[in-house]
């Protein structure tokens, strides 16, 4: 079971939030086309490696927020408000090698 | 060697040491007709069809680890065909047609045992949504009878039917042609098959790279044993199909989440059939071998550990404490995670892809053992004559764009 910290509440077991896919989804605008809404409907990122995702501390605040996390040790890297910027995961993904090298 | 009765006492006077290697261990060639990149069940089946119903024996089969290492090797083997809707009925029908004299076609024992998949209703609204299901498929021509929770009992002894407990039993759907196989066996069987009639299968062997030429179309694959030319590739990877799939600039409708199962210490027999519940999430079966095999569910982020939470084991034994209290004091030996491609529709895609030459089988999510064979069978029609076998003609990826889905999340047989 994860260790999450909700950015409202603190640290919290996993059970009490509840997983809200990918963050930074837009809904595309009326004029869209069937492929921009495929998109935002259904084709995901799915990384191996570094995810922005959202999660909503459904028993406890029940408030949105945003994360990020590593898909292969689930270890959660960032956690940030809803509304503030995506990270530059590539860049997030450089820094952290950096670290595991030095 | 043809595996019979007579091989068998040969070898028994020969002191078993005759027995050949079951599948040869090529070097890979500089090009083939078909790489297949994964080597699972489905992956062996797709090269095995397309060598021995198509005539395209020039064929690779690329595996990072070691064939049936992965969601093959970590399924529950269940094998069952009630779906909701007619097109899976079709495409699970098809794998239920093939399993039945798999084993012979095969020439290996791959266990298929027609013990009877019964899935318990314990609400008005299981009762109503699986006599639903029954409906629609006797309507099909696919078996599958409602029985009383006294019905239930006489079929699975263990079965506690009690009025009193949480989610007491109102009946079960039962598919009796439903049942397991040795997960092992079918990917053996269609490996050691496959390499008979010419397929080369490359194990300890990652895909790193698709290459494709100015039209746009495959042309190569880089792997960890060099570049491997391509007229067609066949992405069969599971959890990792969105990874191997970004590779050709394809973007999938998938999640891949861990799925976890576990076995118990063996027991002697007791469970006669496989027991499923949707509403409580328990499935468990035994093993020839005797242990009892448990599915549990997913965890509900993305990822690609193969481990998950204990807690979702915890919720699956407890409800299957309550369903069979005589099971309270067996102990579990193992439990592991796998990585399972998911769809919006939770239904799978085997089809071609915006890329010439690049087809993709996936997003069998949760249930893929049980289509093995089928999947195998349409996925090597569709590669061979570049259109979807009657089984598959619905499952395309195209679906997620026109908005024709095949909705069978609430067919699933147990709720992840």
């Amino acid at each position: 079971m994860l260790l999450i910290r909700c950015p409202y509440c603190g640290e919290r077991p996993e059970i009490e939030f509840r997983n809200m896919g990918e963050a930074h989804i837009l809904r595309p605008g009326t004029d869209a086309s069937d492929d921009e809404i495929a998109d935002f409907l259904y084709r995901r990122s799915n990384t191996k490696g570094l995810i922005a995702e959202r999660w909503r501390h459904v028993h406890g605040c029940s408030r949105f927020f945003n994360a990020v996390r590593h898909t292969v040790t689930d270890k959660f890297v960032s956690i940030y408000k809803t509304g503030e910027p995506k990270p530059d995961l590539t860049a997030l993904a450089a820094s952290l090698n950096g670290v595991a090298r030095s | 060697m043809h595996f019979s009765y007579l091989s068998l006492i040969r070898q028994a006077f020969a002191a078993n040491a005759g027995w050949p290697r079951q599948w040869r261990d090529p070097e890979p060639k500089p090009a083939y007709d078909v790489v297949i990149i994964g080597g699972g069940g489905h992956g062996l089946a797709t090269a095995y069809y397309l060598a021995a119903e198509h005539g395209i024996r020039n064929v690779a089969v690329i595996e990072r680890g070691w064939i049936g290492g992965g969601n093959s090797g970590r399924n529950t083997t269940i094998v069952r065909s009630n779906y909701l809707w007619e097109e899976s009925e079709a495409l699970y029908d098809h794998a239920l047609d093939i399993w039945q004299d798999l084993s012979q076609v095969l020439n290996y024992n791959v266990m298929y045992s027609a013990r009877g998949v019964l899935m318990l209703a314990h609400t008005v609204h299981d009762v109503q949504s699986s006599k639903r299901h029954i409906h629609a498929n006797r309507l099909f021509g696919i078996d599958n009878e409602w029985l009383t929770p006294e019905e239930c009992k006489a079929f699975c002894p263990p079965l506690n039917i009690a009025k009193t407990i949480r989610y007491p039993v109102l009946g079960g759907a039962l598919q009796r042609k439903g049942g397991v196989a040795r997960h092992d066996a079918v990917v053996w069987g269609y490996a050691r098959a496959a390499s008979g009639l010419g397929v080369d299968i490359i194990q300890n062997c990652e895909v790193t790279g698709i290459r494709r030429d100015a039209s746009g179309a495959i042309e190569a694959v880089e792997t960890t044993r060099g570049r491997i030319g391509a007229k067609k590739v066949g992405i069969v990877a599971a959890g990792h199909s969105s990874v191997v799939a970004a590779m050709a600039d394809v973007r999938l409708p998938l999640e891949s989440y861990p799925l976890q199962a576990l076995v118990s210490e063996p027991l002697k027999p007791i469970v006669p059939c496989v027991i499923m519940s949707n509403t409580i999430h328990a499935y468990i079966s035994q093993s020839d071998k005797g242990d009892l095999v448990i599915g549990a569910g997913t965890d509900q982020y993305v990822s690609y550990s193969q481990t998950g939470g204990l807690y979702i084991n915890n919720a699956t034994l407890e409800a299957i404490c309550e369903l069979m209290p005589t099971l309270r004091r067996v102990r579990m030996m193992r439990g592991w995670g796998g990585i399972v491609d998911t769809t919006p529709d939770r239904s799978p895609i085997l089809s071609k892809t915006p890329v010439p030459g690049l087809f993709i089988n996936c997003g069998w999510g949760t249930g893929g053992f049980k289509a093995t064979p089928g999947s195998g069978h349409a996925f090597a029609h569709t590669i061979a004559r570049d259109e979807p076998h009657p089984a598959n003609a619905a499952f395309t990826l195209e679906r997620f764009r026109s908005g024709r889905l095949i909705d069978e999340a609430a067919a699933a047989a147990v709720a992840h």
